[in-house]
């Protein structure tokens, strides 16, 4: 083990900002990172054994215990529950013999959770050994179970046959489907690889480059909203040794999955986009930081890099531009929502804990090893390539004014056809719901668990930065859904597993909240439990970051939204009720001591 | 009108509370201008002898014993107070909680250090002695608390202009020291 561990230290030139991949690369090659290899790990990058342990601990698909030959890991979005998830998970575990979190006694499966790997619109679905497995179903679990015990190989597992589109590449061969439904200038089939680099740069400088992008007034479709141009023209002018390019593919928000779609169907649109930001910002070296989940494209985005390098959109001199020297690595994560989060996110490519930073400095000052960087999601890149093509006056002729051009929507839940939709903004979400076939609808969650739901009294509301801002994610519930108990628990319980543990409002108050509604739920709830939830949802928003500050949004837009709900449950004629239970709780220490529990009332 | 009447008690606190109440100084004597006292240790009255405005409780419940005497107060006392960081979050008490009571109980009578002359490892269980909850409770998740006033112990003059507002209906003015703890 150790020279195997030592052969990785090596392939990543024995650096501590590449942990994470070396980390990776142990738990695939033997299943964990035991003590043996954090040792080695440690000695090798001169760090101390914690400070690799520290980073393990943090991400959720790293482990310092064996994981079984077969790691399975079941997503647990609220989306992969409404399409059955319980008979799934079900399946496995008589299949397997073994509950969730154990692994069983010949090393051979383990059981995990996940959180929204970015199927919704194909659940059921599990990662195995990074493979992922679509539209389960009981039997589909139970053959996969008695194959693997028959010792057959990962693709002897796959026996449907490959997704649409590119999702049949050879270096892809995965039966995710993309589900495209609606196309527009990002999805487009007219995209010519290469045009901008080689025809359109060679004739214009950084700077016209910037101002393009910032005459198009795109703004970031990360969710955050900000001004691409912006960004990009703060960060060329910050100085710095070296300037870098990230493009965010961490799409971690439940229901987001277009992201997925856009590199599985247009990867050379995504890379050409940071080349491009390369050009602008004045920086040779991207990196796309990857989530773990989607870590089935690594060889085909490899491949992708490659070929666009044969041609000369990547390397030195791109596009015949003397001195335009660009390239692009891609780097994974390994299982953390936060690490979504752009600080976070630098932290994990450095191969620490994603715990974010404090800000200012922003990372377009003191980014990826404290030089400028932009940090961009994958659309907003992939629409740059199509301002800088057509110009920034065109671009603004789509959409509306202060939300221009097309925003690509992972739209899943009870509809027809559930998938990704190429849309101008400014779309309502009555015309959305018309359009994927939704009908009988009780709430649409806009912009994730983040965002908010809103009920058909506000489908009128229109899609846009300055009413219904959204990272893409639009899950819908139909009449049949008890929202409280199958939605805003189950997000509840996202960010509660989520939180990185650094704020303390972040860390304590989701389970508060979400103790209470489960209080409500279990009909114990009482008038004051309502006014509690709104008043002691406002002490997140101290927390560092925009996890901890939208953490109990399910609960504060459900109460605004859906506030009958709520009364419904509550007890009606009396005003406090905390739970105390005297019996119970003497019960435990009565026993131990040796008497029997007397009560005088 | 009748002065307003107020009851004290200490639950699983450390009486520091009731110390910071003293520590209103000479104010001591024009508190007992304005109130009256009932129930307290401040005059060592046992029993309720009739209902109360202002019901003051320091301290979290770790005892069947807090309960009754919490409950009792919820029952007597128009307006329930809870002083200090322990009624309010059960406090340095409340650290066991991570800790299964057995685990504690042992600790105390039979496994500590300091444990050496219980060789019988007897284990106290006489019915006339309170018996422990699994964990130390804060006051309103047993009953309904009207108002908190935090620190450790909350500082005299908070004390003071707290009960000066709610005697006069006076708002309470809350300067940032008087709430700031670090
Ligand atoms: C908890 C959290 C998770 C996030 N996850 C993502 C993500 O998965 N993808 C993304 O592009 N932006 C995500 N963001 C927003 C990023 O911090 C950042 O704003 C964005 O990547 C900037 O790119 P843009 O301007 O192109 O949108 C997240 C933010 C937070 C607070
Ligand atoms: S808000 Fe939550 S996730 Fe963000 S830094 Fe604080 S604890 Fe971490
Ligand atoms: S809050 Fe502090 S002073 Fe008051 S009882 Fe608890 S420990 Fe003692």
């Amino acid at each position: 083990m150790e020279k195997l561990v030592k052969q990785t230290i090596e392939k990543y030139g024995s650096d501590p900002n590449r942990l994470m991949d070396m980390l990776i690369d142990t738990q695939e090659q033997f299943g964990y990172i035991g003590p043996e290899a954090v040792a080695t790990l440690a000695h090798g990058l001169q760090l101390s054994q914690v400070d690799v342990e520290q980073t393990i601990t943090f991400y959720h698909f790293l482990s310092t215990k064996p994981r079984g030959k077969y790691a399975i890991y079941l997503n647990n979005s609220a989306v992969a529950h409404m399409f059955g998830r319980d008979a799934i998970k079900d399946a496995f575990e008589r299949e397997a013999g073994i509950r969730f979190g154990q692994v069983t006694e010949d090393g051979l499966i383990g059981l995990y959770d996940t959180a929204c790997i970015g199927m919704n619109d194909q659940e059921p679905a599990a990662i195995i050994n990074n493979k992922v497995f679509t539209r389960l179903t009981p039997y589909r679990v139970r053959e996969i179970i008695r194959h693997m015990r028959l010792g057959k190989s990962l693709d002897e597992l796959v026996n449907e046959s490959y997704g649409d589109g590119r999702n049949q590449h050879p270096n892809l061969k995965t039966m995710v489907s993309s589900n495209i439904r609606r196309k527009g200038m990002i999805l487009s089939d007219n995209y010519v690889m290469g045009k901008v680099l080689r025809e359109v740069l060679p004739g214009i400088s950084p700077e016209a480059v910037i101002a393009e992008i910032k005459h198009s007034h795109i703004r970031g479709r990360g969710g955050a909203g900000f001004p691409t141009g912006f960004k990009w023209e703060f960060c060329r002018k910050a100085k710095g040794e070296k300037h870098y390019v990230i493009c965010n593919a961490d799409e971690g928000e439940p229901g987001t999955f277009k992201d997925r779609v856009i590199l599985t169907e247009k990867p050379e649109l995504v890379f050409e986009g940071m080349a491009l930001a390369g050009y602008a910002i004045g920086g040779d070296e991207g990196i796309l930081y990857l989530r773990y989940e989607y870590r089935y494209m690594k060889d085909y985005l490899e491949s992708v890099l490659q070929s666009m390098r044969f041609q000369q959109l990547l390397g030195t001199n791109i596009g015949g531009i003397e001195g335009f020297h660009f390239d692009i690595r891609i780097q994974f994560g390994a299982g953390a929502y936060v690490c979504g989060e752009e600080s976070a996110l630098l932290e994990s490519l450095e191969g620490k804990r994603g715990e974010p930073r404090d800000k200012p400095p922003f990372p377009v000052e003191k980014g990826y090893l404290n030089q400028p960087t932009i940090i961009n999601n994958v659309e907003t890149f992939a629409t740059a390539v199509r301002i800088v093509e057509n110009g920034g006056e065109w671009f603004t002729q789509f959409g509306t004014e202060d939300s221009t051009g097309t925003k690509i929507l992972s739209i899943s839940g009870d509809c027809m056809f559930p998938g990704v939709y190429e849309v101008n903004w400014g779309f309502n979400v009555e015309d959305m719901l018309d359009m994927v076939g939704a009908y009988d609808v009780q709430a649409v969650q806009v912009g994730g668990p983040s965002g908010t739901l809103i009920g058909p009294d506000e489908f009128h509301r229109t899609l846009g930065y300055s009413d219904l801002s959204t990272g893409g994610s639009m899950i819908i519930f139909g009449k049949q859904r008890n929202l409280l108990r199958d939605v805003v628990l189950n997000f509840m319980e996202f960010f509660i597993d989520e939180s990185c543990g650094s704020c303390s409002t972040c860390r304590n108050m989701p389970q508060v909240l979400r103790n209470k509604l489960v209080k409500i739920l279990n009909g114990k709830g009482v008038k004051k439990d309502l006014t509690d939830l709104r008043e002691w949802s406002k002490t997140l928003l101290a927390s560092r970051c925009g996890l901890g500050q939208t953490a109990a949004n399910p609960i504060v837009s459900s109460l605004k939204n859906f506030r009958h709900l709520y009364e419904e449950l509550l007890q009606k004629d009396i005003e406090f009720d905390e739970g105390f239970d005297m019996k119970a709780s003497v019960e435990s220490s009565c026993k131990y001591v040796g008497r029997v529990p007397k009560f005088h009332h | 009108m009748s002065k307003p009447v107020i009851a004290t008690t200490s639950l699983a606190g450390c009486f520091g509370c009731h110390m910071s109440i003293l520590d209103i100084d000479e104010r001591i004597l024009q508190l007992i201008e304005l109130v009256e006292f009932n129930k307290s240790p401040v005059d060592d009255i046992k029993t309720f002898t009739k209902p109360v405005d202002i019901g003051i409780i320091e301290g979290g419940c770790c005892n069947s014993e807090n309960v009754e005497v919490l409950k009792s107060f919820r029952k007597n006392c128009r307006i329930l107070i809870s002083l200090g960081e322990c009624a309010i979050m059960g406090g340095l008490p409340a650290l066991r909680n991570g800790i299964p009571v057995e685990e504690c109980i042992h600790e105390a009578y039979i496994g500590g250090p300091t444990v050496q002359l219980n060789k019988d490892h007897i284990l106290p269980n006489d019915d006339e002695l309170p018996m422990l909850l699994d964990k130390v409770y804060p006051c309103h998740e047993i009953v309904k608390i009207d108002y908190f006033l935090p620190g450790c112990p909350p500082r005299a003059d908070l004390i003071w202009d707290a009960l000066v507002a709610l005697i006069t209906g006076d708002p309470m003015k809350l300067p940032y020291e008087v709430i700031k703890f670090d």
